[in-house]
């Protein structure tokens, strides 16, 4: 078709957690723009499945923007060139014919590779078990409107709350820390009034298990929250900072 | 381990050592800046030697100056230990990285900017503050500084070290002052642009107020 790209690729590959890796080159022709990334890798796969080869593994779900799974490092920068995108909300119209695009998986200690450009993320998951929720006893759910929510405070939780937890923010550091991603989990339920009881266990539990998990530290680059797809403030880590630092000083766990 | 040291070898712990640090260092540079730009009065350095003898000698201003050595000691091994483990965050590194796209060189460039400030601090302290303290307590008696800045600052290359330290220090500031803040969680869309502000141009007046010392000497503006 008319428009249609010729891209080369160099595209991590990696067969296990255990062996090295490398970059292998491909070749792709007749690339639609209107293609998402992931579409595109799909193309790359079918190729590689019909010419006998093992196809490129890589995390995907919803491919809408709004899961987290997908990830990939794409030309030097994680969910590649445009702001406030996701790897499969990400168009091959930001290429042009003729491109050479470089595609690695996240790089972080606490994000080891599992196959080609699959990371394990369970390090996020075990972050928000040591404190990221919040503790509610059964029976019938109280009427909406019993708890007075000031409109700014809900406005910046849900802000907070739009994190999908992809770890784009660990990627682009070059701290590899997850600074970003713990503070708006931290500052979804601080702001909130269901998040009271547990405030400043929450804060020092999950800082300590981020900690524990060999993320690095903050440097205030500001790099996470520029490559970060839903846009997640810096202010959050301002505000668990404060809530870091607040209940150390305060609380009464020693 | 203490919920003390806990709290201050965690990965927000050491920032806010980092930031309270940086941020006296920084009142010190005040301090500095304002006596040393004395010389400016060019009147022979009287009135630079009466404020040097000054901070010299009164009681409170050494103890101070014990509290400042320390908060070098503690900015720069705190510096250190997370240049280390920020290191250590990533062993992989990228075949590709694009970081200009998301952040300024010079906020990544903190541990570098931070160890030729070492060094300069190193050559810096050994022409003025090393031989003045050490005289002092073999004799008791304080030396010319003055005439001693007039020396040294008639070469020519240390007057370029001392111009390259002051470029440091300008980037160093840039960023550090306002990451200071955040590191506070001193965040809030009232005070941000003062914060910002202030921080610009502090990076901007001060080291260029230090950079003009050795070139008003080196050119005989300062006599």
């Amino acid at each position: 078709m008319e428009g249609n790209m010729s891209l080369s690729l160099k595209v991590w590959r990696q067969s296990n957690k255990e062996a090295a890796g490398g970059f292998e080159d491909y070749k792709l022709d007749h690339v639609s723009p209107d293609m998402s990334f992931l579409e595109m890798f799909d193309v790359l796969n079918e190729q590689l499945i019909e010419e006998g080869k093992e196809p490129v593994a890589f995390d995907h779900d919803c491919r809408e923007g709004i899961c987290g799974m997908c990830s990939m490092y794409i030309n030097g920068r994680p969910h590649g060139p445009l702001r406030g995108v996701t790897t499969c909300q990400l168009h091959m119209r930001s290429f042009k014919d003729g491109d050479t695009i470089v595609v690695e998986p996240w790089r972080a200690q606490a994000f080891p590779v599992i196959k080609d450009l699959v990371v394990d993320r369970d390090a996020f998951d075990r972050v928000i078990s040591a404190g990221g929720f919040v503790s509610v006893n059964t029976g019938n759910a109280q009427d909406a409107n019993a708890l007075p929510i000031a409109k700014e405070a809900a406005d910046d939780a849900f802000a907070a709350a739009a994190c999908i937890g992809c770890g784009a923010c660990v990627a682009a550091c070059k701290n590899a820390s997850a600074m970003l991603f713990v503070s708006a989990k931290i500052s979804q339920l601080a702001l909130l009034p269901q998040g009271q009881a547990e405030r400043s266990i929450r804060a020092e539990k999950m800082v300590a298990q981020m900690d524990a998990e060999g993320f690095g530290a903050c440097t205030n680059t500001g790099a996470c929250s520029a490559e970060c797809p839903k846009e997640i403030s810096l202010e959050n880590i301002a505000r668990m900072n404060r809530e870091y630092i607040g209940a150390k000083f305060s609380s009464s766990a020693v | 381990m203490s919920w003390f040291s806990q709290t201050l070898t965690s990965s927000i712990g050491r920032k806010l050592l980092m930031a309270l640090t940086g941020l006296f260092l920084i009142s010190f540079l005040v301090v500095h800046a304002t006596i040393n730009a004395m010389i400016f009065y060019n009147d022979g350095g009287e009135t630079f030697t009466h404020w040097g003898h000054f901070m010299a000698t009164n009681p409170i201003i050494r103890t101070l100056e014990i509290v400042l050595v320390a908060g070098f000691i503690l900015h720069i091994v705190d510096g250190l230990m997370l240049w280390k483990s920020n290191r250590d965050a990533r062993p992989v590194k990228y075949a590709v990285n694009n970081a200009a796209a998301n952040s300024t060189w010079y906020s990544r460039s903190m541990g570098l900017l931070g160890t030729l400030l070492l060094i300069f601090l190193v050559v810096h302290t050994s022409h003025f503050w090393i031989p003045n303290r050490t005289n002092q307590f073999a004799t008791g008696e304080e030396l010319d500084l003055y005439q001693m800045m007039l020396t040294t600052f008639q070469n020519p290359i240390v007057v370029l070290i001392y111009i390259l330290g002051c470029i440091s220090l300008f980037w160093h500031l840039l960023h550090g002052f306002k990451s200071a803040f955040q590191s506070l969680g001193l965040n809030h869309v009232k005070y941000n642009g003062m914060i910002s502000f202030l921080g610009t141009a502090f990076s901007i007046v001060v080291p260029i107020l230090f950079a003009l010392m050795p070139i008003a000497i080196y050119l005989g503006w300062v006599k």
